[in-house]
């Protein structure tokens, strides 16, 4: 059984990378430009690595990180632009070709069955065979071998869903490297795991550098960039900043690099001191089972807080725990002064909270439903007479909200699916304002939304918060949180570490509290407040 | 390295959970001890040879379709035209035969080949139309039965004694229809456990889209699947003729839900990509076990409905339960 074929990079592979000139690029991507309907997600963007190298790619969210991989790895085609792979131009019409070309992408949420075993998982739509049957002991000991000398110790027979999120990453890694893999694309790959994980994965990474595979590393934490990678390659708005060697840079450039931009985007004026009144949403000490811890903050009637952090700080989920989504486990939540820790977002509605989620098509709006229908939808319960919705009320309420909202053009049986982003946002929005709600919550208000509907639904949010509504903004884009919010509050992994005054924000000091950086003497800094 | 071997949770470590997750029929197999001791103790008769030969006897017809029925549910379809199907080959069959012992082995094939084809123009249809399972097979049912319906209304045809053995015959005290069905169990067994064919049923059921970037050919294994479902169905068909001496168009009725329970039963959800072959027996021997105990006691056949519905769903909601953990 020795003799089997090794799957592994060679050895003569791995010494003759020793050298090769040191400028040869494994992979060039050539002024690639990629639009979307309304947006231009990559404009012109240049991106090389050399063979062996750790390549970090960093941004802000929304900056063309993904689409930049996804178009790599066949996933999506390129509107002009030119792909070569070891010298040779190339264009991928399907992931599949891409994977046979040797580039694998490992994407945040796995591509493992967890029913089937490691070695299965591996292996799949390449089992071995022995006759007509599968060669179960081969295909276990190949297993055994890959993960061996990836220096990771997992039964190649347990069942993939009984493992750890860090042991599936690397059932994911041994998986592309048993495809001959040699540039491997890492799209956040610790978002998940924990301190300890992490560093454990960083070493897996060293090791596959010396076996002269290529990594692209996407991340947000920039302390890892300089942990682990060679070069780093910097995007914002769909164009290369600056690709440099990380002994070069400072993690201060990065932070100015990835968010050094001009405004070019007029918001609402903030609230004045006098009309921020009285505490409407007081959180203390809230933990939850699977990320925040020690969570404190208020919201008051009137005002617009802020909430910016990374990808997987726990934004979201916070925003989740307050609308009853999830469980707090500790601490307490008040609204109004009363207790507030929902059991379920039906309670939450009730006593007043409104939750305006970042994935509108997913979970805010019922597509194929009449705007009418959408907007009524939360507060059909206080509008109906043994149990029969009073249709000529519902009517009118839509109406007064539509107004509001400047929907007067939509009629209001029409499909929300087939409104523009900007107007099924709108509908979201009045859907929310019908329930009366005092706080209302917003996980990412105008993501998708094209610039000019941006500032209509900004001047709304102002509009509602004037009316004495409390407003919780959670947002990756620091231009809005820094027009809009008249306190930020900062999240790093799962607390808040930060609170700024609305006043003089930068997207800098933002940043700086958001990747860890001046966590060192931030972590319970303006909570007490 | 060492440091990933002390974090490892359930890593290599041959820990409770992870014995439940390497042998899924676990479950299944204490729920049918714990029916079946229940049973011995408090229903009179129980466990007489007589009776339990019974039981083995009854569960052949539901476990060969059941057997069937397992591929396709692994791979997250389903098809309510099996019941529909044993009907229409149990009628052929028999009017082939028609008490001619020549004509036995040429109905045997042409009940197999239709099977086949059934199975194969259900895949068919769902792969290539892309029609979901649930209508297609749905509708295939409709046009048989109405098919079927237009042509019978009574008996027809007969086979004669050389082909009751299926039926009836016994090695030692087990019948020869028990070991058939373990017969195909093994084989299926073997067919999911051993082949490429049987490890991509898993796949596409787990994640199809999975599989198709693994390389699998979703399609051509979903279509493989149906035609073992149709297979399943004809042998199915063969035993109740072989018993019934004769068929009808009605033989089959109720199976198709009977199996698709069968199956969940034994620990597979509908969802697809987890369950075994064996499984699916312990379901199928839960089934015929409780159909017995109804009898035994003589129950009322209605308040049986209800009960073998009560107790489908209890059992796959402690499965649902046990598996949140």
């Amino acid at each position: 059984m020795d003799n089997l074929q090794h799957p592994l990079p060679s050895e003569a592979a791995v010494s003759l990378q020793g050298q090769a000139p040191i400028s040869s690029y494994i992979l060039e991507m050539r002024n690639i430009t990629k639009a979307f309907p309304g947006v231009l997600a990559l404009n012109n963007v240049t991106f090389e690595c050399r063979r062996g190298e750790v390549l970090a790619l960093v941004g802000e969210n929304g900056a063309g990180k993904s689409t930049l991989m996804k178009i790599l790895s066949g996933a999506y085609q390129a509107d002009s632009g030119r792909l070569i792979l070891r010298g040779q131009e190339v264009n991928f019409e399907h992931p599949r070709e891409a994977q046979l070309a040797g580039i694998s992408i490992i994407y945040q949420e796995f591509n493992l069955l967890p029913d089937r075993t490691v070695a299965q998982n591996i292996f799949l739509g390449r089992e071995p065979r022995r006759g007509p049957l599968v060669d179960q002991a081969r295909m276990v000991q190949e297993t055994a071998r890959l993960l061996e000398n990836l220096g990771v110790r997992i039964n190649p027979q347990t069942m993939v869903g009984m493992l750890s999120v860090a042991q599936q990453q690397e059932v994911e890694i041994a998986k592309a490297l048993s495809l001959d893999a040699d540039i491997i694309v890492m799209d956040e790959p610790t978002a998940a795991l924990s301190t300890y994980e992490v560093d454990n994965l960083l070493d897996l990474v060293r090791r596959l550098r010396e076996r002269g595979v290529t990594v692209i590393y996407i991340t947000h934490r920039l302390e890892e960039v300089f942990k682990i990678a060679d070069r780093v390659t910097v995007l914002k708005d769909g164009e290369t900043v600056i690709t440099t060697g990380c002994a070069d840079v400072t993690r201060d450039d990065l932070v100015h690099y990835m968010v050094g931009r001009e405004f070019s985007h007029y918001f609402p004026p903030k609230a004045r001191q006098e009309d921020i009144t009285d505490v409407v949403l007081k959180v203390e000490n809230i933990s939850t089972n699977n990320l925040l811890h020690d969570i404190s903050f208020e919201v008051r009637r009137g005002e617009i807080v802020g909430v910016a952090g990374l990808e997987g700080s726990g934004r979201t989920e916070l925003a989740r725990a307050l609308f009853g989504a999830e469980r707090a486990t500790h601490g307490s939540i008040t609204l109004n002064g009363k207790p507030a820790r929902f059991r379920s977002p039906r309670q939450a509605i009730k006593s007043g909270v409104g939750f305006i989620t970042e994935d509108r098509k997913k979970e805010g709006l019922v597509l194929m439903l009449s705007v009418r229908n959408n907007v009524a939808l939360p507060s059909l319960p206080a509008r109906q007479r043994i149990g029969f919705i009073r249709m000529a009320e519902e009517r009118s309420l839509v109406a007064n909200y539509a107004e509001l909202l400047d929907l007067r053009s939509v009629n209001d049986r029409q499909e929300v699916q087939f409104l523009s982003g900007g107007n099924q946002q709108k509908v979201v929005l009045a859907k929310w304002l019908a329930t009366q709600a005092k706080l209302l919550i917003f996980d990412e208000p105008t993501r998708g939304i094209d610039v000019g509907a941006k500032a209509g639904i900004h001047q709304l949010m102002r509009e509602i918060a004037s009316r004495g509504v409390g407003i919780l903004m959670i947002s990756s884009e620091l231009p809005e949180v820094i027009g809009m919010s008249d306190r930020v509050l900062v999240m790093h992994q799962g607390t808040i570490v930060k609170e700024l005054p609305g006043a003089d924000l930068t997207e800098a000091a933002i940043m700086r509290a958001a990747t860890g950086t001046d966590a060192t003497n931030g972590s319970q800094q303006g909570v007490s407040r | 390295m060492s440091a990933t071997t002390t974090n490892a949770r359930q890593g290599g470590k041959l820990s409770a959970g992870n014995l439940i997750g390497r042998i899924p029929t676990l479950g299944v197999y204490g729920v049918l001890i714990l029916m079946f001791i229940l049973a011995s103790i408090f229903v009179p008769g129980f466990t007489k040879p007589q009776n339990l030969t019974n039981v083995l006897q009854h569960s052949v017809v539901l476990g060969l379709v059941a057997i069937g029925q397992t591929f396709v549910i692994l791979a997250a379809s389903l098809d309510l035209s099996v019941g529909v199907m044993i009907s229409l080959i149990g009628v052929a069959t028999s009017l082939l035969i028609s008490g001619r012992v020549s004509m036995i082995l040429p109905a045997v094939i042409v009940a197999l080949l239709l099977g086949i084809l059934l199975g194969l123009i259900n895949g068919l249809i769902i792969t290539k139309l892309r029609v979901n399972s649930f209508i297609a097979t749905l509708g295939m049912m409709l046009v048989l039965e109405g098919a079927l319906f237009s042509r019978f209304d009574n008996f027809a045809g007969r086979v004669p004694r050389q082909f009751e053995f299926l039926g009836y015959k016994t090695v030692g005290p087990v019948p020869v229809g028990v070991l058939l069905m373990l017969a195909v169990a093994a084989l299926a067994w073997l067919i999911l456990r051993f082949t490429k064919f049987g490890h991509h049923v898993y796949g596409i059921g787990g994640n199809a889209e999975v599989s198709r970037l693994s390389g699998v050919r979703t399609d051509r294994i979903m279509i493989g699947a149906h035609i073992l479902a149709g297979l399943g169905a004809a042998i199915s068909a063969l035993f109740l003729v072989s018993r019934l001496r004769t068929a009808a168009p009605w033989i089959g009725k109720g199976l198709e839900l009977d199996s698709i329970a069968a199956v969940v039963v034994g620990g597979a959800p509908l969802s697809g990509g987890r369950g075994s072959v064996w499984g699916t027996i312990g379901g199928v021997l839960i089934l015929s076990i409780l159909n017995n105990v109804f009898n035994l006691l003589a129950v009322d056949a209605f308040l049986q409905d209800v009960m073998r519905g009560a107790i489908v769903i209890l059992v796959v909601a402690f499965y649902s339960a046990r598996l949140r953990k």
